[in-house]
Order: C-alpha cells, then structure tokens, then sequence
C-alpha cells in the first residue's frame, strides 16, 4: 500500500469524487425539507424544489407593474458595481504596488502609510462614506476599492521586491531607465499577479457589495436578499445565493483563463 | 605610469565589522580577459559588484579609464550571472530585442523601420550563439545552456566595453561549459571586449584567462576571522592564445 499522500484518484473517480459532496448536501436538504413540510405544510424554513421553481419563475419573468425581470436587474445593477469598484482597485493597485515596490523614495514615505490604511476594518468607515458620498452608487464603490485596492496594492509591492535583483541589474546594464524598467520588465513581471491577486480579492469584494447593499439601496443581489429577509422567503433566498456564488465562481475561472492566455509565460516550471 | 582601463587603487569594503577586501589594487587593461579566483567568501563577487555599480568602495579608488567609476550600474558594462540573467516573460528573439529596446525613451520599444532594424540585429546575434532555432521560444523552455548564451547574446548586443561574468557556467554540465567557453572566447576576440570572470573553478581559469587574479586573505586570525579582507595574492599573466584546451571537469 501506497502512502496517502501519494495516491491519485485516476480522472473519472475524481470527478464522481468532487460532485459527491453536492450530491450528499441535495439529498441532506431535500430530505429535511420533506420531513418539515410533512409536519407543517406552511413551514417556510426549507422550502420544497416545486416552490423554489415557482419562486425562480417569478424573479426571472418580467414584473406586472414595471416591466423589469427582477433577478436580471438585480444582477445587472450589482455586477456593474462589482465590475467598477474591482477595475479601479486593480489599477490603484497596480500603481501603488509598483511604485511602493520599485521605488525607495516612494516606498520611505508611503508604505508604512499604506500598509495601516489596509488595516482599517472597511465596514467601520461604511457610515462615514454613507456621510460623505450620499447613499448612492459612489460610497458602494468607495467602500469596495478601500477594501480592496490597499491589499492588493501591498500584495504587489512584495511582488515587486520578489523580482530578482539580477534581472533589474541587468536592465540597467543594457542602458534602461527608471522608467523603461517600469514598463519594460516590472510591469509584465507583476501582471499574472495582479490577475492572482484580484482573483483572491474577489471574495472580499463581493462580502463588501452585499454589505452595501444591504444597508442602503433600491436593487441589487445583496439589496433582494435582505429585502425578502423580512418574510423569511427562503425561496428567494437560497437560489439567490447560489446565483451569486455561480457568478464568483464564474468571475474567478475567466480571470484564471485570461491569465492563462495573456501570460503563456507563467507558471512554466523553474523559469529562466 | 600610463592610465589603465580599469584600475583600483587600495580598495576596502567592510559589512559591519567583517571586512571583505583590504588593500586591493589591481590593473586591467583593455582587452584582457581577466578572471578572478578564490575561495567562497574571497570577495570576489563584492569586487565584482563593484565593477557593477552596485557597491562603492569604503575606503580607495576604483577607476574606469582614470574615471571613478560610475555608482549605478549602466550600458558601459554588461553582465551575465550564473541565474536569472534573462527575462523570464520575453521569448529567446525578444530577450535579445530587449538590449536594443530598453533605451528608447518613452515605451522601451521600437517601432516601424527601426524595429525591423533591431529585428535584423537580434537574428544575427543569435545565429551567432546558436539559438536562431529557438527564437520563438520562453527561457523556461530552455536548457541552462541555452539560456547562458541568450544572456550572452542579449548583453553583448547592448555593445559594452566591459563584461562582467560572475560564474556564468557554475551550473553547466562539463560538455556544455566546454562549448560555452569556446563560445565566449570567441566572442570576446571578434567584438574586441575586456571580460572580468569570476569562477571558483581554477581549471576553468587557467582555461580561458590571459590574465588570473587569486583573491585572498594575507592575514588570518583564528579568534576572529572576519577581522581581515581580502586582496590580490598572485596576478599571473597568461601568455597563450587562449583557446579552451581541456574540457574542464
């Protein structure tokens, strides 16, 4: 016998493998449910699959009075905040972290500066962006990039300095300037990190969306879910959050692939 | 006494209170191929660093044509180390691109005519080092010494006057380092370089070298053996046609 951490599952039991916990959990649930409504038919707790049908079929065909189809507006609206809060950060990022990482001068002053800021609890400076920007688009978004955009920031930063001195030395050799170095080497150096680290602040982004949400808007994922809370329709409720976890798991595989395709260069081997 | 390409004059350098060299002087003339031997810990990277720009002497004078030397490193000397000497995320054609490139000002990159110049430069460069079969490809795809003569090939297409080898061929199989050092010998006579090459491989030295410092310490002291640095302890002319005669093993 093999030592465990030796043994690979050949691929068609992997796969079988990596549904069975999903698999367990329907079954988990389908079963509880049917037991709770067999006790009380009204039991809003677990709903039966023929509700949640019901429930999806009227959140995905368009409403009576305006018109819209909910789910659609609701993921419209929240993705387009996601989409902008998550474009600024990386590029704030992208700056500071290179600048912080490629630049003594720059670094003596702002990094220490910037590594508290990454400190900051996010969700406490909520009411004081509520105050400042209004309880519209921009303090969500705010909300997003300060949570987001310093950590990526000084994920880069260490990047930066993880780049061999060799390589930086050598640029110089060959008559680079600062600048030339930034854009020439550092720069596609750290872009499958900036990639990686987005992917990882993803989950972070969506937790601060939601929060947002939740307090203070009209529509919205984070916004329907709070709003059905209210008469406990765990309808709504649950394919909600599997929607949005669809959607992260989705966000996440795209930008994996982009990184796959943008950058053949990565993660091949030792490299040079 | 005339002036020498590259001269020091009673160099130090200390870390703390660990001296590294004492007393160093030395003089290299234009077109020797020089190399420094010593055991590890000699001081002979520190010295090579120097000659880099990376690090300037505490105490003596390093000169570059009776000029100080200048503290940064820059296009006047070029480099291969024994790793991470090409860029990871250029292919073979575009590392060798890149020691045109980088000097342009605003993006690093050429365009139009001037690219295909620089095309043109960087095929030639490397047909000569034997890689126009492999421009296509990333560093990572390459052998490590497929990857030391792209680091050949990309410094000397910049056209300094100066090479620096900090053990270039440390990590190559004996047949390779063979071929490398008949590779770099030859090279060195066409473009007309002076070569300062550090290796803790005395064979290796006497192989490729018309000149050969031996770096080490002239005074030792067993309770505290950092307290001395090292200098130059032979300097022995190599009067031969340096040719490469023994695979070196």
């Amino acid at each position: 016998m093999k030592r465990l951490i030796n043994l690979h599952p050949p691929r068609l039991p992997a796969l079988l493998m990596a549904l069975l916990p999903f698999v367990l959990v329907f079954f988990v649930y389908v079963t509880a449910s049917n037991e709770r409504l067999a006790a009380n038919p009204d039991d809003k707790i677990l709903p039966a699959m023929t509700t949640f049908s019901r429930a999806i079929q009227k959140m995905t065909s368009p409403d009576p009075r305006s018109g819209q189809v909910i789910l659609w507006l609701d993921t419209a609206s929240s993705l387009e905040r996601l989409g902008t809060a998550i474009g600024i950060s990386a590029l704030l990022g992208l700056v500071l972290g290179i600048s912080l990482g490629a630049v003594p001068l720059f670094s003596a002053g702002f990094s220490s500066f910037v590594a508290s800021l990454s400190m900051i609890p996010p969700m406490a400076v909520l009411p004081i962006l509520f105050i400042c920007f209004g309880l519209g688009e921009l303090s969500k978004i705010v909300l997003i990039v300060f949570g987001v955009a310093p950590v990526i920031a000084r994920d880069l930063q260490g990047r930066v300095q993880e780049i061999p001195r060799e390589l930086l030395i050598k640029a110089q050799t060959l008559g680079a300037s600062s600048w030339t170095i930034v854009v020439r080497v550092i720069l596609p150096l750290v872009l499958p990190r900036l990639i990686e680290a987005v992917r990882l602040s993803l989950g972070a982004a969506w937790l601060f969306l939601i929060a947002a949400e939740a307090i203070a808007s009209t529509d919205g994922l984070g916004y329907r879910i709070f709003l059905v809370r209210r008469y406990l329709a765990m309808d709504v409720i649950l394919p909600y959050v599997i929607w949005i976890t669809a959607l992260a798991y989705l966000s996440d595989r795209c930008l994996a692939g982009i990184g796959r395709l943008a950058f053949p260069w990565h993660n091949r081997g030792a490299g040079a | 006494m005339s002036q020498s390409f590259i001269e020091a004059k009673n160099v130090w350098k200390r870390y703390g209170g660990n001296v590294v060299l004492e007393r160093l002087s030395l003089r290299i003339e234009e077109g020797e191929f020089c190399v420094i031997v010593g055991a590890s810990g000699c001081g002979k990277t520190t010295f090579l660093r120097m000659l880099l720009g990376e690090e300037t002497p505490d105490q003596g004078q390093l000169l570059l044509n009776g000029a100080p030397l200048p503290t940064e490193p820059d296009a006047s000397r070029g480099v291969v180390f024994q790793r991470y000497s090409v860029f990871p995320h250029l292919t073979v054609l575009g590392n060798v691109l890149l020691g045109l490139e980088l000097k342009a000002p605003l993006l690093g990159r050429f365009f139009g005519a001037s690219r295909r110049k620089a095309r043109t430069a960087a095929s030639e460069m490397l047909e000569r080092v034997g890689l126009a079969g492999a421009a296509g490809r990333y560093p990572a795809e390459l052998s490590g010494g497929m990857q030391q003569r792209l680091a050949l090939a990309q410094s000397l297409i910049a056209r300094p006057r100066l090479l620096l080898l900090d053990e270039p061929f440390g990590a190559l199989d004996p047949g390779i380092r063979h071929d490398m050092h008949e590779l770099v010998t030859a090279l060195w006579r066409e473009q007309g370089l002076t070569v300062v090459m550090i290796t803790h491989d005395i064979k290796e030295g006497f192989a490729l070298g018309t000149r050969l410092f031996v770096f080490d310490k002239v005074r030792v002291d067993a309770q505290a053996p950092h307290a001395y640095g090292s200098r130059v302890t032979y300097d022995l002319p190599l009067h031969q046609s340096a040719t490469p005669k023994l695979a070196v093993a």
